[in-house]
């Protein structure tokens, strides 16, 4: 089995997210960078599937120096090779372009099985899977919450509204990991000292066959501005015994909020 | 250049999503200020029956993709059927509800159409015709407000945000039959199973009530159950409690959990913790029942109570069953 993931570095989700000066954008000053939460779930199903199936696992991620941290803190985790997509030209992407840089670089990688997290937690677009899938020509299954793998067929249980679906299909395909997929593993010390030695590999725009066709002049969606999220109205507190908080709320709910 | 929109629209086993028709519905709101054409296009097995729904809703047009190869969901046939249909139709704009057959279908469709996608939508802005969309980022923390630089865009709408409005002005509605070529389908879905227990779906519910470690046990989720069914809500959870195993993952709030956006979202023994908000904190009232004052939930709540959840959430319950809400 050849497996590929695919991995963002993203905000902790403890950060406090500011506005930049530019309003474009968020202040980037303090924050702490982690892997976005669902990635772990996909880095640890290609863990236990190369334990179970035998194979190699390589993983991905585009971006600046915050992308290079999560790489090596996946192969601390066990990964075998690591791959920084880097270039100038790689900041402020939509996520159709960030689909496109890496289906290039997975393109002729011959994996079996493409691991996503089903959303990057900041952006929140829930789109890069699926994009990647189309991109590659491949089979797909998102939000999956269980997998199992034989002789190059997948079966999947996907989480719907108010229902899990079941989805059969064959390899290679792209899956992307819903919480509830895999409890993942922490990096253990062996690890650490592991990836310190290993090398990460690095690919810009020129080498992925993509020079002037990627950057924040090819997007087709830009942000024009990012604000602070609508205040909401001054709450209030309900006091007094539960009884009159009980009849106080209902009547609150009713009569001023009208909601119920 | 033509403002058309066309809007797709889900229907699970004859069932058209609520959602769905909040996409329909803003779409025509959009219109209305440009005067473009809507086209509703629906994929499945046996869906006629459901024109006369859509007609309510005074698309323009609308398209039905009606076979038995789309009796069950598979992303590669119905991308195929629903890009087909986009390219006859040449839309400006797709919408579609943010739900989690779109999160599956709407980018591989955008994609193979070089086209952009706006996920989870929250409002729109028209400019001079062009439409602009307004999103929550970071969990919500901050919005964004996007523009499309491409003659084609796709919009997902967030379920709860755009009120869906049956309609008595507007012309005909024509209908049509659209047979796209066959797919080669390498992966589908051979099998549902609905959730036990939630009757009503978490994302598009109006009223959520949802429980925390504040509950001290799920032998205790029949309490809020009892306020869940008079005021006719879905179930939430915390993370914390997904976790302990008291729930299933289904209903978790949160950033790792559903984003929620009811009218009204009531809190008990819920301490408000970031990720938690980031799931619920575009409800349009929210009440929290925590006994203690300092908890961060009360920061955003519209009505706080300071106190028990064994004590107040059944007397809330009492004072709910006198208003019959029911009948
Ligand atoms: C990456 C990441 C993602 C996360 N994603 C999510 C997510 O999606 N959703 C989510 O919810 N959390 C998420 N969390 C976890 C989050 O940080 C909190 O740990 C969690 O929300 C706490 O759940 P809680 O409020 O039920 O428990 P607690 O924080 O323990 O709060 C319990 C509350 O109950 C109150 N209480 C106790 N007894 C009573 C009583 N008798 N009557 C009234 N009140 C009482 C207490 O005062 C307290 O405020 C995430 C965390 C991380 C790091
Ligand atoms: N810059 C990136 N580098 C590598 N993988 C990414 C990147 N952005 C998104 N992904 C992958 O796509 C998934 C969904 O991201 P998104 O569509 O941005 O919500 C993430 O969980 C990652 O697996």
């Amino acid at each position: 089995m050849k497996i590929a993931v695919c991995i963002k570095a993203v905000p902790d989700t403890e950060t406090k997210i500011k506005v930049a000066a530019d309003n474009k954008n968020i202040d980037f000053a303090d924050v702490r960078f982690i892997t976005s939460p669902y990635d772990e779930f996909a880095i640890e199903e290609a863990l236990k599937l190369k334990e179970k199936l035998g194979g190699e696992t390589t993983v991905f991620s585009l971006g600046g120096l915050e992308a290079a941290e999560v790489l090596r803190d996946a192969l601390a985790r066990g990964m075998d090779n690591a791959v920084h997509l880097k270039d100038e030209s790689f900041v402020n992407l939509d996520p159709l372009s960030v689909g496109k840089a890496l289906a290039a670089a997975i393109k002729d990688g011959g994996f079996d099985a493409v691991f996503c997290g089903q959303q990057g937690v900041g952006g929140d677009n829930s789109q890069v899977p699926a994009i990647l899938a189309e991109l590659l020509a491949l089979p797909q299954a998102t939000l999956v919450v269980k997998l199992e793998i034989t002789d190059s067929k997948f079966r999947a249980e996907r989480e719907i509204e108010g229902a899990h679906e079941f989805v059969e299909g064959t390899l290679p395909a792209v899956f992307s990991a819903q919480k509830g997929l895999n409890e993942p593993r922490y990096p253990s010390i062996k690890g650490v000292m592991a990836a310190r030695r290993k090398e990460i590999a690095t690919k810009d725009a020129q080498a992925l066959g993509l020079a002037g066709k990627i950057g924040k002049d090819n997007c087709k969606m830009i942000i024009r501005e990012v604000t602070p999220p609508p205040a909401r109205p001054q709450g209030r507190l309900i006091e007094g015994d539960a009884d009159t908080q009980a009849k106080t709320l209902v009547e609150l709910l009713r009569n001023e909020a009208q909601v119920i | 250049m033509s403002q058309n929109i066309l809007v797709f629209i889900e229907q699970r086993a004859g069932q058209i999503r609520k959602s769905s028709l909040e996409a329909l519905s803003e779409a025509r709101r959009q219109a209305k200020t440009t005067s473009s054409q809507i086209q509703a296009v629906v994929i499945g097995a046996n869906i006629k029956p459901l024109a006369a729904q859509l007609h309510k809703y005074k698309p323009n047009k609308i398209v039905l993709i009606d076979g038995e190869a789309y009796a069950n969901y598979s992303t590669e046939g119905y991308t195929q059927a629903l890009a087909e249909a986009i390219k006859k139709e040449n839309p400006a704009y797709v919408f579609a509800a943010h739900t989690s057959m779109a999160k599956d279908l709407m980018p591989r469709v955008a994609t193979r159409l070089d086209a952009p996608l706006a996920s989870d939508v929250v409002e729109l802005k028209n400019e001079a015709g062009k439409i602009l969309a307004v999103r929550p980022m970071y969990s919500g923390k901050v919005y964004g407000t996007v523009e499309f630089t491409s003659p084609q865009a796709f919009l997902t709408l967030r379920p709860n945000r755009f009120e869906a409005s049956e309609s008595t002005n507007g012309g005909d509605v024509a209908q049509e039959d659209f047979a796209p070529a066959q797919a080669n389908i390498r992966a589908k879905v051979v099998e549902t199973h609905a959730a036990t227990g939630q009757k009503i779906e978490l994302s598009e519910a109006p009223i959520i009530v949802s429980g925390g470690r504040g509950i001290k046990g799920p032998e205790n989720w029949a309490m809020l159950q009892e306020l869940c069914d008079v005021l006719g809500a879905a179930l939430g959870a915390s993370r914390a409690v997904v976790d302990a195993g008291w729930i299933d993952h289904g209903h978790q709030v949160g950033q790792t959990g559903k984003t929620v956006s009811p009218q009204l979202y009531i809190a008990c023994g819920i301490s408000g913790a970031i990720q938690h908000l980031a799931g619920m904190s575009s409800s349009k009232v929210i009440v929290a029942i925590n006994k203690d004052a300092d908890a961060p939930i009360f920061k955003s709540a519209t009505y706080g109570l300071v106190g028990d959840v064994f004590e107040i959430v059944p007397k809330v319950t009492e004072e709910l069953r006198k208003l019959n809400l029911g009948s």
